[in-house]
C-alpha cells in the first residue's frame, strides 16, 4: 500500500501508456510527462502568487486579496482572466519581432529545467549523465531572454533593467555554479538521482543530508543568497526596481505576455528551490527515518514550498540592495568564501571520516567568515552616521 | 544524414548567414546565438552530452552577452542609416574562405589517419573529468593560467584609464 502510494504517478503513467502499441509506449511515456510537468507547476505558481500576496499582505499589516471566493482564494483565477483578455499593447517604436519572441523564449526555456529534476523515487523525466550541467545550461540561457525583452522595448527604463538583470545575473549565476560544485565533488556524480540517493542514508533517526556538514551549510547559505539573486527577488530585485525603473525589463509588456513573463520568473524561483533541495536538503528523502512511510512526492514539494516561503518572508522583510552593494557583495565576499569552501570540500574528502575533518573544516570556514566580515566592515568605515546640513 | 542532423545543420547555416546579412547589430547577434544553438544541438545529435551542454552554457550564457554588452556600451549600438557592412568585405570574404579550405583541408584529411572505428565510443562524464583530472590536467591547468593573465590583463586595462581621467 505505501509503495503503491508512493509510486502512483508512475503507475498511473504505465497504465495509461499500456493502452497504446508496445512502439508508441516510450514516445508516450514522454509526453505525458511533459503534461504532468506543465499542468503541475503553473498550479503551485498560482498557489504560490496567492501564498505570496497573502503573507506579504499579513507582514504588512493588511488583509491581502480577500474578494473573490472564500478567502480570495479565487484571486489566481480571476487574475489569470483578466491577463487573458486585456489588451496587448505594443509600443509603436519597439522591435515587433524581437518583443514577441522575448516571452516566447523565456517560458520554455524556464520549463526545461524540470526534465531532469526527480521529484519523488523513480519521478523524473530524463535520468541524464550530466543533468546538473543541463539545468545550468538552461538557466544561462534565461538572459538573453531578459535581454531581448529590455531592449526590444526601445524603452530607457526596460533598457536599464535588462542590464541590471544581466548584469546581477551573470554574477551570481559564478556563485550558484560553484556552491553545487562542492555537492558534486563529494556525490561524484553530475546526475541529480544519484546526488539524491547519495543523500538517502540515516544515522539513527537522521538523515545524511549535505546541509548537515560544515561544507555542506556553508554552501547551502550561498546557495540560497545566489538563488533569490538569479531569481530577481527581493532583497536583489533592482532589476524591476518599481520605485526606480517601474517594472524593469518588461514594463512595456500587458496582459497575457505580461502573464507569461510574471509565470516565467515564479517557475524559474521553483526550479531553482527544487534544485537546492535536490542538492542539500536531500531531495524527496525524508526528514527522519521513520517518516519514511510519507510517499517522496510529497516531500519533494513541501521542501519547494517551505523554500517558496521563506523567499516570501524575506521579501517582507529586507530592504532592497543597491547596485554597487550588490556588485561587491557578490565579487567581493561571496565568490571568494565559495571557493574556500571548494578547498574545504577537497580536504574534508582526504581527511576521511572521523572527528577530526568536522573540527578543522568548521574552523577554516568559521574564522574565514569572521575574518572577512570584519575586514570588510573596518575598509567600509561603517559607524555612527554623520549628517551634512545644508548651511 | 540523418533528418535531424540535416534540419539543425541548415538552421546553423542560416543563423550565421543572417548574423552577417542583417542590418541591426543587435539583430545580428541574436542569429549568432541561433548559429551557436545549432551546434550545440548538433553535439547532443553526436551523443556529446558534455560538450553540447558546455556550449550552451559558455557560448549562449557568457559569450552571447558578452558581445551584447559590448555592442550596447560603444558608440555602435544605434545603426547608421546605410547598414553596418564594412567596405573591405572582398578582403575578409578572402581571408574566411582560406581559413575555411585550411579548416576543411585538415578535416578530410583526418579521416584517413584515424582507425576506422565501428562501435560509438562509450564517453560518459565521469571518464571526461577522469581524462581532464589526470592526462590533460597540465593543459587544463595553462589554460587556466591564460584565463587568469587575460582576467588580470582587462582590469590593468580598466584601471589605467581610471587613472589618466583622474
Amino acid at each position: 500500500m505505501i509503495q503503491t502510494l508512493d509510486q502512483i504517478f508512475v503507475l498511473f503513467k504505465n497504465w495509461l501508456v499500456g493502452f497504446l502499441p508496445a512502439g508508441w509506449q516510450v514516445a508516450a511515456g514522454v509526453v505525458l510527462c511533459v503534461i504532468a510537468i506543465i499542468a503541475v507547476y503553473p498550479a503551485l505558481f498560482a498557489i504560490a502568487v496567492l501564498l505570496e500576496r497573502k503573507g506579504l499582505g499579513r507582514m504588512q499589516n493588511r488583509y491581502g486579496p480577500n474578494r473573490v471566493g472564500p478567502f480570495g482564494l479565487f484571486q489566481p483565477v480571476a487574475d489569470g482572466i483578466k491577463a487573458l483578455v486585456k489588451e496587448d499593447i505594443v509600443p509603436l517604436r519597439a522591435d515587433r519581432v524581437v518583443h514577441f519572441l522575448a516571452p516566447v523564449v523565456l517560458v520554455p526555456i524556464v520549463f526545461m529545467g524540470f526534465a531532469v529534476l526527480p521529484m519523488g523515487r523513480h519521478m523524473v523525466l530524463v535520468n541524464m549523465d550530466s543533468g546538473l550541467l543541463f539545468f545550468f545550461a538552461m538557466g544561462a540561457s534565461t538572459e538573453l531572454a531578459v535581454f531581448m525583452a529590455g531592449w526590444s522595448s526601445r524603452n530607457k527604463y526596460s533598457l536599464l533593467g535588462a542590464m541590471r538583470a544581466i548584469a546581477q545575473m551573470i554574477s551570481y549565476e559564478v556563485v550558484l555554479l560553484l556552491s553545487s560544485v562542492a555537492v558534486v565533488m563529494i556525490a561524484g556524480s553530475l546526475s541529480l538521482v544519484k546526488i539524491v540517493e547519495s543523500q538517502n542514508h540515516y544515522t539513527g533517526i537522521f538523515p545524511h543530508w549535505y546541509v548537515f556538514t560544515p561544507w555542506g551549510l556553508a554552501g547551502f547559505l550561498i546557495f540560497v543568497v545566489a538563488s533569490t539573486a538569479e531569481t530577481n527577488r527581493s532583497p536583489f530585485d533592482l532589476p524591476e526596481g518599481e520605485s526606480e525603473i517601474v517594472a524593469g525589463y518588461f514594463t512595456e509588456y500587458s496582459g497575457f505576455k505580461f502573464a507569461l513573463f510574471f509565470l516565467g520568473e515564479y517557475v524559474e524561483m521553483f526550479a531553482v528551490a527544487a534544485l537546492g533541495t535536490t542538492l542539500f536538503l536531500g531531495g524527496w528523502t525524508a526528514p527522519f527515518s521513520f517518516l519514511g512511510w510519507v510517499p517522496t512526492w510529497i516531500w519533494f514539494f513541501a521542501k519547494i514550498l517551505t523554500w517558496i516561503c521563506v523567499f516570501i518572508w524575506f521579501r517582507g522583510t529586507l530592504p532592497r540592495l543597491r547596485q554597487d552593494q550588490l556588485m561587491n557583495f557578490a565579487w567581493k565576499f561571496v565568490l571568494p568564501f565559495s571557493l574556500l569552501n571548494l578547498v574545504v570540500v577537497a580536504l574534508w574528502r582526504f581527511l576521511g571520516p572521523g572527528w577530526e575533518q568536522w573540527v578543522i573544516c568548521s574552523a577554516i570556514l568559521l574564522v574565514a567568515y569572521v575574518v572577512m566580515g570584519r575586514t570588510a566592515f573596518t575598509l567600509k568605515n561603517i559607524g555612527p552616521r554623520k549628517y551634512r546640513y545644508a548651511e | 544524414m540523418s533528418i535531424p542532423i540535416f534540419v539543425i545543420s541548415v538552421l546553423t547555416v542560416a543563423g550565421a548567414l543572417a548574423a552577417m546579412t542583417l542590418k541591426n547589430t543587435i539583430h545580428c547577434v541574436l542569429a549568432l546565438t541561433v548559429a551557436f544553438a545549432g551546434v550545440a544541438l548538433l553535439f547532443l545529435g553526436l551523443d556529446a552530452q558534455f560538450v553540447g551542454f558546455a556550449q550552451i552554457l559558455v557560448y549562449i550564457g557568457a559569450v552571447v552577452i558578452l558581445v551584447v554588452f559590448a555592442v550596447l556600451l560603444t558608440r555602435s549600438s544605434e545603426t547608421p542609416e546605410e547598414g553596418s557592412h564594412s567596405r573591405t568585405w572582398f578582403t575578409g570574404l578572402a581571408i574566411s574562405a582560406g581559413v575555411f579550405a585550411v579548416l576543411g583541408w585538415a578535416v578530410l584529411a583526418s579521416v584517413n589517419g584515424l582507425p576506422n572505428e565501428t562501435a560509438a565510443p562509450d564517453v560518459n562524464v565521469h571518464k571526461i573529468g577522469n581524462a581532464l583530472m589526470g592526462r590533460y590536467v597540465l593543459p587544463l591547468e595553462i589554460v587556466a593560467l591564460l584565463l587568469t593573465a587575460a582576467t588580470i590583463g582587462a582590469v590593468i586595462v580598466a584601471m589605467h584609464e581610471k587613472a589618466r581621467t583622474k
